[in-house]
């Protein structure tokens, strides 16, 4: 009897959750028993705006399938502007990495209150269904090693 | 030339300027290099030719900072990276005296190479005063010609325009050398499947042989301390020591660089492996036209680059998803 290998692709996913709103809505999640797939990995941030391109860039290098950016919506930053800023640097990087071949669906930025316990697990459940689909990732560290 | 080197000598003599920042011939036809000249005599090296592609505006942040006004010869295309430097505060406009001088397009010798003419010795109808539609090269092999758009960088098929954005003065005509549009590459490979795009810069960046020359020369990477310096050496242009910064080096210069790139295109004529940088800045140009507007960085020193400015209408990071 052999041991079967199990089969199932299971993506790695990063998620920074900005500390005010989307951490929080985690949390409410949690604490509403409102599941997600165990394949989500939260990073809490201070902010969405703390989420340096090269954080992604890292996550993409280090292997992960995809990267999802939470933070507050637009106007309800607790720094007032921070996500106004993220919003134009998150738009530019998924660009320029649908550009050097990582799929656009890898890449996601959800707005997500305190209050959006269910929005939470929608969109991770929903995020994490779409990577399944897309399988695993370039190598995006191979980027250089051409063998 | 004359007239340049004649006008530099008035304004060396005169003490409007201590000295000037121009080029100077190399040790073979094709290679005139960045220089300063102090005195009348030193300036019977200065060449102004086809070949000075090199952008002289990066070495006015040093010579801001040395007593003295600095005479700098300027192409329209030098202007504005001179300008976004004024912008950043990088350069004290006090402290330089500019000759916008006149541009034909700028030749790059490795098409020389790929047209089939080698052992060259030397190259005639590539200065200012000549028309700029033929080259003659004389080579160990005899006589060759080509035409001399043919033999231009990459860059001057898609110029921005030969008017100078900032100048005391200009010496010299210009040419308007356009005849490719800017996008064309970037939306061949945005056209591209997920694997061949991935492919392709996979094959290019794999070139890279991580000498620097790229960031060395970038108007728009004056960083004092830059964050692929090494903190663990003295010795300044070390690769960081981190596997990571080594892998994604080329994105996140063209990150760092995103809004504040004017596209002189110094980052692929400098490249000693031929790697089309211009292919990541122009992306982030590109995009930025297209999400907020278009915006040439070094047109002015007043408007706020889009990295650092925002409205509450921008478009969601969702649109790049949505986009086909």
């Amino acid at each position: 009897m052999s041991i079967e290998k199990n089969e199932e692709f299971r993506p790695k996913i990063v998620a920074f959750c900005c500390n005010w709103c989307s951490y929080a809505g985690a949390d409410l999640a949690g604490s509403s028993r409102l599941s997600y797939p165990a394949d989500v990995k939260i990073i809490r941030v201070p902010c969405s705006c703390r989420v340096n391109p090269m954080f992604i860039l890292r996550a993409f290098e280090k292997g992960a399938d995809g990267v999802i950016m939470c933070g507050c919506h637009p106007g309800d930053c607790h720094y007032s502007t921070g996500n106004y800023y993220a919003r134009r640097r998150m738009t530019l990087l998924f660009s320029m990495l649908d550009y050097i071949g990582v799929e656009n669906g890898r890449t996601r930025v959800e707005w997500v209150s305190a209050a959006e316990g269910v929005k939470f697990s929608v969109t991770m459940n929903e995020f994490v269904e779409k990577i399944r689909s897309l399988g695993e990732n370039v190598r995006l560290g191979d980027l250089r090693c051409r063998n | 030339m004359q007239e340049l080197r004649n006008r530099a000598k008035e304004l060396l003599a005169d003490g409007t300027v201590v000295r000037i920042l121009g080029w100077r011939a190399g040790d073979l036809p094709y290679n005139p290099e960045p220089a300063y000249f102090q005195s009348a005599e030193e300036l019977d090296d200065f060449v102004y030719n086809g070949f000075c592609g090199a952008n002289l505006s990066k070495y006015m942040i040093e010579a801001s900072k040395l007593e003295g006004k600095t005479l700098v010869f300027l192409k329209p295309c030098d202007t504005y990276s001179f300008n976004q430097l004024l912008k950043e505060h990088r350069v004290d406009r006090d402290k330089a005296y500019i000759i916008g001088v006149g541009c034909k397009g700028k030749l790059n010798a490795e098409n020389l190479k790929k047209l089939g003419i080698k052992g060259v010795q030397s190259i005639s109808g590539a200065e200012l005063s000549d028309p700029c539609d033929t080259l003659t090269v004389q080579t160990i092999y005899g006589e060759k010609t080509c035409s001399y758009a043919d033999a231009m960088l990459e860059r001057c098929h898609v110029c921005k325009g030969k008017e100078h954005m900032v100048y005391d003065e200009l010496i010299g005509e210009s040419k308007d050398t356009k005849d490719a549009d800017r996008f064309a590459e970037v939306e061949k490979i945005e056209k591209m499947s997920p694997e061949e795009k991935f492919a392709f810069f996979q094959s290019e960046l794999s070139k890279c042989i991580r000498c620097n020359a790229c960031r060395n020369v970038c108007p728009a990477c004056s960083c004092r301390k830059c964050v692929f310096d090494s903190t663990k050496f003295d010795s300044s242009q070390k690769a960081n020591v981190d596997s990571f910064e080594e892998k994604m080096f080329h994105i996140i210069r063209a990150f760092h660089v995103a809004g504040r790139c004017t596209d002189c295109g110094e980052c692929s004529r400098v490249c000693p492996q031929g790697i089309p940088l211009h292919l990541f800045n122009r992306k982030f140009i590109k995009d930025i036209d297209t999400f907020y507007g278009d915006f040439q960085a070094g047109e002015d020193t007043e408007t706020k680059a889009p990295l650092t400015n925002f409205t509450f209408e921008d478009v969601e990071p969702s649109v790049v998803a949505e986009r086909r």
